[in-house]
């Protein structure tokens, strides 16, 4: 019969844990696992990276709700475990839940330690430790106004970091003399704080918070001497400790974390602790290589094999600010029986120590270059005898043995057991043999397999290292990026060899380059179908099967499945008879939402699928036609109300822009195109932030371009100044035609004009009028055939299967 | 089996779907480059997207909400991401499609 195993706790090492039970024993359990927070197992070490915006919560996640389906686990999300019953031989969820076990895993990881100050409490104090930690910074943050975090260590540091990026005034208050104590000496210490100052970010050593201060909610923090931090958000980040109370409660053996022995097995025989809240050979630990040790020997012994002990190693400790590198292993305080070799590189922010004892290392802090790490690392863990090498010793590797090795070499000479991923406890071997065995030629592969720098990343660069190594030339990051896996061709040459063979059919491209695959991918498909619209606009026949819904349908999905619909207002100018249309199509469909866009329109949500061409011929009769609110060409055109109304405008904002939107609209571009027209510089269209906009002026109009304000923000770049409306159209046009023949597909135009070179891009379209005049006439020319409302279209019939069942099967017939 | 006919595979684009609404939910039709038929749920194991409103290529479709690409064949997620749809049996006689009622009641429950 298969056995009960529960796990309480959902977090890295039981993730981890239960990979290894899989691989040794896959069937032997049926598993339930009980989490506290609402969600799946999930890269807590990458908070900071979410926090700082580099990464989202989906790339984070380890095992997706498909593997817990997959595996046949029954996760409990949400649900707190209040009570072990070891008699009975249960658990207790604070839903109400109890589930009966033959073996437990308690895995309840560790708590924020909370400082008992004053005001602890208020609305506004917040710790770091998991992603609802992270989303109720990131909605403070939104306020950009002062945070106040508690704690300069790597948990400290890092929130104090991302919470810069999100554009918070930020001060860190660390109660020792330097930051990060515990792992840095006093030295490194000094060059982190100030290269955490750099970032704008203020550090206030030896203070003591007395109080926090606030009425209702934070607003600020008090310190012994009686200064006060004025603050909204409070982030205290002043240590953790293990969450043993559970545990404490059933009578299990507890000292400062559950007290295991080294096969990870609690003091009742059937119940087992792994992760930050066990406590093996009197050590706890924080860092993920010694968890995911314990991950293993745990599963080992739920798997039968009891030989697999737990042994303690040391961690090194990085800290996941972009462009801060320190590293720091072992023991590096004073003693009489220890020596030091240091090496100071003020100019550039260089520092590193080595601690030996009896000749050999014990250990490391590396600040400013920490490419050594891993082989100090190697020396130390082998108790390798440096006398030989002592003179050299601190250069690192590359100045061993005489001549002078480039880092390629450097890695090439450590050995095969040299630990490359600490937190996953992989060694150089392990990656080179799995990328021959596998035939591996990227990282991402490499990640998938081995595991190697998917934790924290901070190794990336020696496993690429490695991966040249081993491929030699066959690996060149730097190569030109495919467009996916069909094929081996960067974007850029598919659109030079489409013009070049006069390829007019996506399975023409697709034979005369070679795909890979039969009819290629959700990635190429919609990228070729806008290359060949774009270059043939005569010829080609637009293949919707290719299109993404959006664009095949002409609305946009929400998640739940209905569609948005947003009629064009030219200009953002509307009227009485307008709305009232629109007001009647509300009532008619019983639309559920009706919102203002950013482009100065009106969206309409939750429309059904099958509603939508009878919204759309309602709208059609009040001479509305598609917004094209979903496509990868031209959107809006916001305008300001200019010189007919306002005292300050210069020109007519509105009718520009209202004449550029009529001229230009249909035409897909290789991603969406938001442009504006604002009447004077005060700019109330917002014009510079936009993919192209205007800016009047008494003189003429001023041509912007390459703006962005989505998840980058850039001000938009100069054009150029044009004296008439006629050719102002007429260099944007052009602009964007030149945009349109040479823009990967959802390539931004400010990506593109980085790629291009701004020069370039003014060259042709401000100072060579025969090109100018070229692009002009090939985008009107193209316009032919795209002003088509695709709208009315279908109203009259047109892709009618889109929008209806195939069938309705009855329950009658299902139940037959 | 108990059969149930759908309609006809010329209903249905080539490299495209279409849905059948059922008492028990909406099941995805594909037709396949090759003109080859398959169905599944039309929910994506990740969010519940609409399957039938995504690209087809070969045989898998790619979910219009987040791009998880799934298999037709086996209804079970590929790539990296894992997940699973259930797949339901479908019969092509001379062009006249029938999706099998017992996989349906199985996927209500």
């Amino acid at each position: 019969m298969t056995e009960k195993l529960v796990i309480i706790g959902n977090g890295m090492a039981p993730g981890r844990m239960l990979e290894h039970l899989f691989e040794q024993a896959p069937h032997r359990y049926a598993i339930t696992i009980f989490n506290a927070e609402p969600r799946v197992n999930y890269d807590r070490i990458m908070l900071s990276p979410v926090l700082s915006g580099e990464k989202t919560y989906e790339q984070i996640v380890i095992h997706g709700d498909g593997w817990y389906i997959d595996h046949g686990i029954t996760l409990y999300k949400g649900h707190k475990i209040v009570a072990i019953d070891r008699t009975a031989k249960t658990v207790t969820s604070d839903h109400g839940v109890t589930e009966s076990y033959d073996k437990l895993v308690v895995a309840t990881g560790s708590v924020p330690f909370i400082i008992p100050v004053p005001g602890k409490d208020l609305p506004g104090v917040i710790t770091y430790r998991d992603l609802d930690d992270v989303q109720a910074m990131l909605l403070a943050a939104q306020s950009r106004e002062k945070a106040v975090v508690i704690g300069g260590g790597l948990l400290g540091l890092e929130a104090a970091a991302g919470l810069a990026e999100r554009g918070m005034d930020v001060t860190v208050l660390h109660v020792m003399p330097t930051l990060m104590e515990r792992q840095l000496d006093p030295a490194a210490g000094y060059l982190l704080q100030k290269a955490v100052e750099e970032r704008g970010i203020k550090v206030i050593c030896k203070a003591n918070t007395k109080a926090i201060v606030g009425d209702g909610k934070v607003e600020g923090i008090e310190l012994d001497n009686g200064t006060i931090i004025p603050a909204t958000l409070v982030v205290m980040a002043v240590g953790i400790r293990p969450n043993v109370n559970l545990a404490k409660d059933a009578g299990l053996a507890v000292n400062r974390g559950i007290v295991v022995d080294s096969g990870m097995q609690t003091s009742d025989g059937d119940i087992y602790a792994v992760g930050e809240c066990a406590e093996v050979g009197g050590m706890i630990y924080g860092l993920v290589a010694p968890l995911y040790e314990m991950a293993g020997v745990a599963a080992s012994h739920l798997a039968g094999d009891s030989s697999r002990a737990f042994v303690h190693s040391d961690t090194p400790t990085k800290l996941k600010v972009t462009g801060i590198d320190l590293y720091s292993l072992g023991d590096f305080a004073e003693g009489d029986d220890r020596e030091e070799i240091v090496l100071r590189d003020a100019t550039a922010g260089v520092y590193k120590r080595l601690v030996l004892k009896d000749n050999r290392i014990i250990g490391t802090v590396l600040y400013g270059d920490t490419a050594d790490g891993a082989w100090f690392n190697d020396l130390k863990k082998k108790r390798t005898d440096i006398t030989e090498m002592r003179d050299t010793l601190i250069f690192g590797q590359a100045y061993q043995g005489g001549s002078l090795l480039d880092p390629m070499a450097a890695v090439a000479a450590l050995p095969d057991d040299a630990e490359i991923c600490g937190c996953n406890g992989i060694c150089k071997g392990k990656i080179t043999s799995t990328i021959s065995a596998k035939g591996l030629t990227s990282l991402d592969n490499v990640r998938a397999h081995t595991k190697a720098s998917a934790s924290c990343g901070s190794c990336t660069g020696l496993v690429e290292q490695l991966i040249s190594l081993t491929l030699g030339d066959a690996y060149n990051p730097k190569a030109v990026q495919p467009m996916c896996t069909c094929t081996e061709l960067g974007h850029d040459d598919v659109r030079r060899l489409i013009k070049a063979k006069g390829l007019k059919t996506i399975p023409a491209v697709m034979q005369e380059l070679e795909w890979k695959t039969s009819c290629g991918c959700a990635k190429c498909r919609p990228a070729l179908n806008y290359y060949l619209i774009a270059d043939w606009p005569d010829e080609y026949a637009d293949d919707y099967q290719s299109r993404f819904i959006n664009e095949r349908v002409h609305a946009n999905i929400q998640k739940d499945g209905t569609y948005s619909v947003v009629p064009r207002m030219w200009g953002g100018v509307t009227n009485a008879n307008e709305l009232r249309a629109i007001a009647d199509v509300v009532d008619k469909f019983e639309i559920p939402l009706v919102k203002v866009t950013g482009g100065q329109r009106i969206d309409l949500l939750g429309i059904e699928k099958e509603a939508l061409p009878a919204v759309w011929a309602d709208l059609g009769k009040a001479g509305f036609i598609s917004g094209q609110a979903y496509a990868k060409g031209l959107r809006t055109v916001k305008t300001c109300v200019g010189s007919d109304w306002c005292r300050f405008g210069t020109q007519d904002s509105t009718g520009l822009g209202i004449r550029i939107e009529k001229f230009m609209w249909g035409s897909w571009t290789p991603a969406k195109l938001k442009m504006a027209v604002s009447g004077c510089p005060r700019n109330c269209a917002e014009a510079t932030c936009k993919d192209i906009g205007v800016i009047c002026v008494d003189s003429g109009f001023e041509i912007h371009f390459a703006g962005a304000a989505g998840l980058d923000i850039k001000g938009t770049e100069v054009l150029g100044l044009v004296k008439t409306e006629d050719e102002a159209l007429q260099h944007i046009v052009a602009l964007t035609q030149m945009y349109r023949e040479q823009g990967r597909y959802l390539e931004c135009i400010y990506k593109w004009a980085k790629r291009i070179g701004l020069d370039e891009i003014r060259r042709q379209i401000m100072h060579d009028s025969e090109k100018r005049t070229a692009y002009y006439e090939r985008f009107v020319f193209s316009q032919k055939f795209a002003q088509v409302d695709p709208w009315s279209e279908r109203v009259s019939g047109k892709d009618k299967h889109e929008f209806n069942p195939m069938a309705t099967v009855t329950f009658g017939q299902a139940a037959e | 089996m108990n059969w149930i006919p759908i309609g006809n595979i010329s209903d249905i684009p080539l490299r495209g779907a279409r849905c059948v609404k059922t008492p028990q939910g909406k099941v995805a039709v594909f037709r396949t480059a090759e003109n080859e038929v398959f169905a599944i749920e039309d929910h994506c194991p990740h969010k519940g997207g609409p399957l039938s409103q995504g690209i087809v290529h070969a045989k898998a479709v790619t979910c219009p909400l987040h791009n998880w690409v799934i298999s037709l064949e086996t209804g079970k997620a590929l790539g990296a991401d894992e997940g699973e749809v259930r797949t339901i049996p479908v019969r092509n006689e001379d062009g006249t499609l029938s999706i099998a009622t017992e996989r349906l009641m199985l996927a209500a429950e």
